[in-house]
């Protein structure tokens, strides 16, 4: 009983940084957005939360360094593709190999430091119950946050005026352009929200699931977290699923030997990668939804002639 | 304010010097990072861009770190001017020296002139193999080649892992997780004596020229251009899309394959789990700099071979982490693709209308 505790423990780790990345492309994707750049804000994010907790002790400091730096690189995209109106796929790959770069260079004085021990949220009485108080009060704080965010995302895209204008600009641009909304403007706004979600879960990796840094941490997450979007089919509850069922894949891993399985730790350490490429193909075969679903605009140069 | 036009034709002069505009960009914006962390920033400037044309050592060495760039990257420029993103070349470079290198380890202490071409073509064919799985995923199931040829390179290294860890693994090494040394009919010819630069480098400029041959007078050539600039038309014109799919993935994961296994029986001399280096990202960069033309990659190829050399220059002699060149190359490319705009658009100062400049309207009648 205790090792499921434990697994499903560790299940919740290692999704929150998928949920927060995932969510934040999310967003950004349903204004028409291809950010492919998650995992160099994610990377960012990390280093900056790492360094930030590092020199002033306060975990919220941290993160708060995670969001900004995060939200900092998605607009160096931004302005790039929006204003500059370059391609976004190109750019994005720029953003990652940048953002890759530049935090190993900066987490050079950081390596092999350690920081504190990220709190947990104890609720006396409820906490200590057995079986769910472990599973359901004892985690960290961004981890509520992190369900919060997408209840909060749910509805904002779904119940709001802004979020409408958000989809309706996904959808069609120049329509949109037309009726009068600023496209750039909201496309600015939803790409810095998916830098700084993406640097929340590079923070999550850093300073709650090791707490180390380490050079290219990420391994990979941010563009898992780009197939969730897809997988989602662009909706958050979704995307949240998605994130929980790959920190099960990439709990396997760690669990097996606990499981008694024998095998190559790096056959293993491919079960993530090869498992997305596997949901993708189901979820993108069915030509017609994978269509629909999708952001008529995604990806694609929005230029209004004065 | 500033405004900016549409051009009605792309600007030829600015097609050819935005890549040495985005470079100087580059070099500036590398100095004011040197000098904000503390190194000497003309020092570091000096290391990486201009110390390894000075030498003919590093000047070999150019050459034996242009040559995956220049191959991967004329493979993946034909793919992306059609629109097909094959990130994965990283993958397909490690897969062509898994099956290259395991190819020269079956025949270890077996002479021919046969021996390194079979090596070569095993390699080209593994990096082809490794390229299908996008390719095929994107034509029968329509699945993002980008995220899945992404996928694919993490999977391809720890694969190389696994196998120098046991089946590959040298007999003799005391475990070490390496294969064992190629023997010297499975190395590369070298091609200037005393250095690493090998024939393969001749085998990239000739990949250049044919591929420029094709893009110029081959219908391939044409039927990817077409695909690229006007997908509609290239449909309603009959050209299969599926079909340049697949050929954009199969040239591309050739060549990256024939780059893995140049390296592998070339500058390694056998496999070693660090063997692939980001040589299939960096190519992209090149790529992009090359202006997607198989010329432009020549140039763009040596270019960034010496950012490497100087990096790891600047690695020994200032204590600067290996990252520091991916900097480099990260900033190159943004400013590639932000400076991309005075191609297409012109940017133009427009003075605020003041009142008085507006004629008042004449009255009716007059």
């Amino acid at each position: 009983m205790d090792l499921a505790v434990n697994i499903i423990i560790g299940i919740i780790i290692a999704a929150t940084p998928l949920v927060y990345a995932a969510i934040g492309e999310l967003v950004a994707e349903k204004s028409g957005v291809l950010n492919l750049g998650v995992e160099g804000m994610m990377i960012i994010g990390a280093v900056a939360a790492f360094a930030a907790t590092i020199e002033t002790g306060s975990f919220i400091l941290g993160v708060c360094a995670a969001i900004i730096c995060g939200a900092l690189m998605a607009l160096i995209f931004a302005f790039i593709t929006q204003t500059l109106l370059a391609n976004q796929v190109a750019t994005g790959l720029a953003l990652t190999m940048f953002g890759l770069g530049l935090a190993a260079l900066l987490g050079q004085a950081y390596s092999g430091k350690s920081a504190p021990t990220f709190p947990k949220l104890a609720i006396p009485g409820l906490s200590d119950l057995p079986i769910l108080g472990p599973l359901l009060f004892g985690h960290d704080i961004l981890v509520y946050m992190s369900l919060a965010l997408v209840i909060a995302v749910a509805w904002f895209l779904a119940r709001t005026r802004t979020g409408l204008v958000i989809r309706a600009i996904g959808e069609n641009h120049d329509a949109a352009h037309a009726i009068g909304y600023p496209v750039v403007a909201y496309r600015y706004a939803t790409l810095a929200f998916g830098g700084a979600c993406a640097g929340v879960g590079g923070a999550y990796l850093s300073i709650v699931q090791t707490p180390l840094w380490v050079e290219n941490m990420t391994a990979g997450r941010g563009w898992i977290a780009l197939a969730l979007v897809v997988f989602a089919a662009w909706r958050p509850w979704r995307a949240f699923a998605g994130a929980y069922l790959f920190g099960g894949i990439t709990i396997v891993q760690l669990h097996s030997q606990g499981l008694g399985l024998e095998v190559e730790p790096q056959l293993l350490a491919m079960l993530p990668y090869i498992a997305t490429i596997i949901v993708l193909v189901l979820i993108s075969s069915d030509r017609s939804r994978a269509h629909l679903n999708a952001p008529a605009k995604l990806g694609q140069t929005f230029f209004a002639p004065a | 304010m500033l405004r900016i036009e549409a051009r009605k034709e792309p600007s030829v002069v600015m097609l050819y010097a935005t890549p040495s505009i985005a470079l100087v960009l580059t070099i500036i914006s590398g100095f004011l990072l040197f000098a904000a962390l503390g190194k000497d920033p003309a020092k570091a400037t000096y290391l990486i861009f201009v110390d390894p044309l000075t030498s003919v050592y590093s000047l070999s060495e150019l050459m034996v770190k242009a040559t995956p760039l220049i191959l991967i990257a004329t493979g993946l420029a034909l793919g992306f001017r059609a629109g097909v993103w094959n990130i994965g070349a990283e993958g397909q470079f490690t897969v062509g020296a898994l099956t290259g290198g395991a190819t020269a380890l079956a025949l270890y202490q077996v002479e021919g002139f046969w021996v390194l071409p079979l090596i070569c073509l095993a390699g080209a064919l593994g990096g082809m193999a490794w390229a299908a799985i996008p390719a095929f995923l994107r034509t029968r199931f329509n699945t993002n080649e980008i995220l899945v040829s992404l996928m694919l390179v993490y999977v391809a290294i720890l694969l190389l892992s696994v196998l120098v860890h046991g089946l590959l693994r040298d007999p003799d090494g005391q475990n070490f997780p390496e294969s064992r040394l190629f023997h010297d009919a499975a190395l590369m010819p070298i091609l200037i004596e005393g250095t690493r630069a090998h024939i393969g480098f001749l085998v990239a400029i000739a990949a250049v020229i044919i591929a420029a041959l094709v893009l110029r007078s081959h219908i391939l050539g044409f039927q990817i251009k077409v695909v690229g600039l006007a997908p509609r038309a290239a449909r309603y014109a009959g050209f299969s899309d599926s079909h340049i799919v697949w050929i954009c993935f199969m040239i591309s994961g050739g060549l990256a394959g024939l780059a893995g296994v140049f390296e592998a029986t070339g500058p390694v001399g056998q496999l070693v789990p660090a063997l692939p280096v980001g040589y299939g990202f960096t190519a992209i960069i090149v790529a992009f700099l090359g202006r997607l033309h198989p010329f432009g990659i020549l140039l763009g190829g040596l270019l960034l071979a010496s950012t490497y050399i100087g990096g790891e220059a600047a690695q020994i002699s200032m204590s600067l982490p290996a990252s520091t060149t991916r900097v480099f190359q990260g900033l190159l490319l943004f400013f590639l693709l932000a400076t991309d705009i005075f191609v297409g658009y012109r940017i133009r100062w427009l003075a605020p209308k003041a009142s008085t400049a507006v004629p008042a309207p004449k009255p009716a009648g007059e």
